[in-house]
């Protein structure tokens, strides 16, 4: 496939729950995405190879 | 006087839904009409460049076909490769999910023969491959086709057998993943795929041998693309627009505000304070897994936005505010930039 080009990751704040550990935000080929955390979503599971390879970091919430 | 029709064993007739290929006519483009590059245009088919160092592509949705086809998928090479090396390839793709292939019965005694079709045009004639990959069990079979007349719409089909080892799992993952080569190095062209066996690099692109996208304006169009079950290929299924995109939309539908001038899609607000609004959207078909997001919104006495969660039947956006001290909210607006964007594809 494509390079996905992911160049930061940090986990989402839901404003309402309070919950820090569903959603990550991150800038996916030049873009501000909002991805779940969630098995099979094609932009999750690129970001947890490139954090298992060592390429990528998330970030703790704000 | 009674009128008995029997059917003979074993002449069934394949009638109803038979086409396993979302958008094969090309009629869904959410994501626009054009673009340079690979990736996503046409909904459901994925485009991929891989380790080229010369190549430019454009892709579009053409609004020319063979007859009772009023789109294709255009794919340009606006500049050449000028030697293609071992690793380079251009390649597109459309990913099955498993749950929707259950009966080829695959993985059994009774696996069934499959056999997909479709119309192409190219400056280029020559041999391009095709292969069916078995994302679950890691197995492959591959093909190839030829272009006969130059700038001609000519008529493929492929049959394959069915597959009694390879299980395809009944789940909303990469079933089978059918792609096309356009441009192949040496390390996906090496190895036999004409019987199924294990994955590998060499089984891409067996037997291609076209030299398309080493000449400058390279062109290739296709459209009309069917899979289906059995050893023949039947008439096209042709499904309304309607339908074919909400089939689209379960991985991936975008929301514009300049699809309605005089309507901008205010989200419903569904809890607020005094420096938080929230409101809840839900996608018009199930996802096929919670998609992704993106966003431009224009905000009222807001500054910024977001999404708090998402699941496969909806999203809710907040905005918020640091200055204001009522929020309005959030709307996309009738201008080319506003839209959400939810992406759930395979």
């Amino acid at each position: 496939m494509n390079e996905m080009t992911i160049t930061s990751a940090q986990y989402a704040t839901d404003p309402l729950s309070g919950n820090t550990d569903r959603l990550i935000k991150a800038t996916i080929d030049g873009i501000e995405s909002w991805v779940p955390v969630e098995a099979g979503n094609r932009h999750y599971d690129e970001i947890m190879r490139q954090v298992a390879a060592g390429e990528l970091t998330i970030e703790d919430a704000d | 006087m009674a009128l008995t029709t029997v059917r003979p064993e074993g002449m069934g007739f394949n009638t109803g839904r038979r086409n396993l290929i979302i958008n094969g006519a090309m009629q869904v483009a959410q994501r626009g009409t054009s673009t340079t590059g690979g990736g996503f245009l046409v909904d459901r088919f994925e485009l991929n460049i891989n380790n080229t160092d010369n190549i430019a592509i454009t892709q579009s949705q053409d609004s020319s076909g063979p007859s009772g086809f009023a789109n294709s998928w255009k794919i340009l090479a606006t500049t050449a490769e000028s030697a293609v090396a071992a690793d380079e390839r251009v390649r597109f793709r459309q990913n099955i999910e498993g749950q929707n292939l259950q009966q080829f019965a695959f993985g059994t005694s009774a696996a069934k023969s499959m056999t997909l079709s479709f119309y192409v045009k190219s400056n280029k004639t020559g041999t391009y491959a095709v292969n069916l990959d078995q994302d679950d069990a890691s197995r492959i079979i591959g093909s190839t086709y030829t272009i006969s007349s130059a700038d001609t719409w000519e008529f493929k089909t492929i049959t394959v057998g069915g597959d009694t080892s390879g299980t395809i799992n009944d789940d909303n993952g990469a079933g089978l993943i059918v792609s096309w080569y356009l441009l192949a190095g040496s390390n996906y062209t090496g190895t036999n795929n004409t019987s199924y066996g294990a994955s590998a690099d060499g089984k891409q692109a067996y037997g291609h041998s076209t030299t398309w996208g080493q000449g400058t304006n390279d062109n290739f169009f296709i459209t009309g693309i069917q899979l289906e079950v059995g050893e023949n290929a039947s008439d096209f299924e042709h499904r309304s627009y309607a339908e074919e995109l909400a089939l689209c939309r379960r991985y991936f539908l975008r929301y514009y505000g300049n699809d309605s001038p005089s309507f901008p899609r205010w989200f419903n607000p569904a809890y607020a304070n005094n420096s938080y609004m929230g409101g809840q959207f839900t996608f018009p078909v199930q996802m096929r897994t919670s998609p992704s997001l993106t966003f431009s919104l224009t905000f009222q006495n807001a500054d910024n936005g977001g999404t708090g969660s998402v699941s496969r039947e909806g999203m809710i956006l907040f905005c918020q505010s640091t200055s204001a001290a009522v929020i309005s909210g959030a709307y996309i607006d009738n201008n080319s930039s506003d839209h959400v964007t939810a992406d759930a594809e395979l």
